[in-house]
């Protein structure tokens, strides 16, 4: 129980901390800190399929494009109130979700990830060839960030980013703590049991197939909430986040940070988003240097950042005693 | 009619270029188990070391092709030496993230080397001309491609059906352990077929050299996904189905272009759903 209140006040301390970063840091290291709970949601979303459930999926960059493009055309052509944009955007991609993985969660392993890569890059060229409705290679442009209301009260204007930033801290707060409540229901335990192995939990009545098609169209809820919102954030919508190379950025991101904790996604996002500022500012090669990194992670340091570390504290008390 | 015939051509010069891809893709999956997501680079590597031998040294197109691909086998080599092959044992994602981190590594490494524009490589001279059929001119080269791909397939098709090196290709694929105690040794014969698989791969970007035109540092971006899909269809690890895939394919997609611009990628993928959804093992997989 102590771990538990540990946690939550660790949680709390790292809110506190949010909420003063627009007020202390400069403009970049804010719009910086956006990009990093954007990507942030996208990826700890993404982990309650791979870390969770043990589905790697190469196709999560179409629901995020879904969730860019549902905000986008909502906002062009029915209303620009963010909050229902980024309803309709996240509805998108769950019905996106739902229509990719009723085909795709029939398979595991590479076949799964086959299909989720060809079903993605399949959306990526919709987008690309439907010049009329979604722009094409130009993106969706004219996409507005109008003052929040609520039923026409209480405005609040999100126009500069240091006011849009707390728009997206409150739906990071909630994306983590719904990935935190669903990673502990019985749910989130039966997904564990599908990931260690499957062929049991179906003996122990464990619907798989529907359980894991769920978790997918989660995970894609919350790719389409992050794509939503960065819709917001650049105000356009581009046919790259479908593309495949983006919908690598959760794995990579999973991966670096560790797959088998909450904290690795996110530890994960921070430290991508703040690598490619860096090494951006150095040399334009950073796919070289990203390369390299994931390349030494996979041979020596498959726990990520997360688990790396905590193996590190749990051996360093054994080795005082020995 | 007789543009239905030249869309059929120019759909089976494509498909053999996707077949080149997916060969080796498919050989590599069927005996190592892995998916190589940097097999999309051995092409596009392909290319331009042949690109290189052309345009610099100064030597024929064929000198190019020779020793264009053999360069790639290189780096095939040193990834499957000192990288894949420890990582054959552990979970699924990391041994695709392996060879995705691959794909960024050798991504940048053209850029650096050859810039991030679009190279065009000199005119050929020797199958550059165009012969008439059905009253349009058709490229020679194309033919030339068009004839490629069967007699790769049929080399291949020889090489592991009657060589003694096939039938151990084969056995290793199917019992690692036994064809270990029977004195295989497993892991040279692994490095050998990724090579092998390497030089499919680059063959096919040293073929296309002339083809596509114009070299650009995504090129092998998008043939990886076409032969995923052609692997998809035709049945992962399977190379019949790797071959009928990519005709289909290529067919298809070159009628995509000619009636359905806007929808020409769509159009596969739909293919791709429905054979999923009718026979999930692919045409030419075995069933689970």
């Amino acid at each position: 129980m102590s771990a538990g209140y540990r946690n939550a006040a660790a949680a709390a301390a790292v809110l506190l901390a949010l909420c003063a970063v627009p007020f202390l840091a400069g403009k970049f290291t804010t719009y910086l800190a956006i990009r990093i709970m954007l990507l942030g949601i996208f990826a700890v979303g993404y982990n309650l399929l791979l870390g969770q459930t043990g589905l790697l999926s190469f196709g999560h960059g179409a629901f995020y494009a879904a969730g860019a493009y549902g905000l986008g055309l909502f906002g062009v052509h029915v209303s620009n109130n963010p909050l229902l944009g980024v309803a309709a955007g996240v509805a998108a991609a769950v019905l996106l979700a739902l229509l990719v993985g009723y085909l795709c969660v029939r398979h595991t392993e590479i076949y799964f990830a086959m299909l989720t890569l060809a079903f993605g890059m399949m959306v990526f060229s919709l987008v690309w060839n439907a010049r009329e409705i979604t722009g094409g290679d130009d993106g969706l442009i004219g996409i507005v960030r109008a003052p929040v209301s609520i039923f026409g009260m209480a405005r609040m204007p999100i126009g500069k980013d240091s006011q849009f930033y707390f728009f997206v801290l409150f739906f990071f707060a909630l994306s983590v703590w719904a990935a935190h409540r669903i990673r502990h229901s019985p749910f989130g335990l039966a997904l564990s049991g599908i990931r260690e192995n499957a062929r049991r939990s179906e003996f122990a009545g464990v619907p798989v197939r529907r359980y894991r098609l769920a978790v997918f169209v989660v995970s894609g809820a919350f790719a389409g909430l992050a794509g939503s919102l960065e819709a917001l954030l650049e105000s356009n919508a581009r046919p790259f986040m479908a593309h495949w190379t983006h919908s690598a950025e959760p794995v990579l991101v999973s991966l670096l940070g560790g797959l088998s904790s909450l904290a690795g996604p996110l530890v994960g996002s921070a430290i991508f988003v703040a690598m490619r500022e860096i090494i951006q500012r150095f040399t334009e090669n950073w796919m070289l240097g990203f390369g390299i990194v994931l390349l030494v992670i996979i041979m020596g340091f498959r726990g990520g950042v997360t688990g790396t570390l905590s193996a590190l504290f749990r051996k360093a008390p054994a080795r005082e005693r020995g | 009619m007789q543009s239905l015939v030249h869309v059929c051509l120019a759909g089976l010069s494509n498909g053999m270029f996707i077949w080149l891809v997916a060969s080796g893709l498919t050989l590599i999956f069927g005996v190592l188990g892995v998916l190589n997501f940097a097999h999309g680079s051995f092409y596009m590597l392909g290319a331009y070391c042949c690109f290189t031998v052309l345009s610099h040294l100064g030597a024929g197109y064929w000198a190019g092709l020779l020793l264009g691909p053999l360069a790639v086998c290189a780096a095939g080599y040193v990834v499957e030496r000192f990288f894949l092959r420890h990582v054959y044992r552990i979970a699924l994602p990391y041994q695709l993230l392996l060879t995705f981190a691959f794909v960024l590594i050798f991504d940048n490494l053209v850029k650096i080397v050859w810039g991030g524009g679009a190279l065009s490589p000199p005119q050929l001279t020797f199958l550059g001309g165009s012969i008439p059929i059905l009253g349009r001119k058709y490229p020679v080269y194309n033919l030339f491609i068009i004839a490629m791909g069967p007699a790769v397939a049929l080399g291949l098709h020889l090489l592991l059906e009657r060589t003694w090196y096939g039938k151990i290709i084969r056995a290793a694929s199917s019992d690692r352990e036994m064809s270990s105690a029977i004195g295989v040794r497993v892991p040279t014969l692994f490095t050998g077929v990724f090579v092998f698989g390497t030089w499919l791969g680059a063959l096919g970007g040293g073929l296309a050299v002339p083809y596509v035109g114009l070299l650009t540092p995504g090129m092998g971006e998008t043939i990886i996904i076409e032969a995923f899909i052609v692997a998809v269809i035709g049945g992962l690890g399977s190379l019949k189905g790797a071959f009928v895939g990519a005709l289909v394919i290529g067919v298809m997609s070159a009628f995509g272009t000619r009636f359905f611009p806007t929808f020409d990628m769509f159009l596969i993928f739909i293919l791709m759903a429905g054979v999923l959804l009718v026979r999930p093992q692919g045409l030419f997989g075995a069933t689970r």
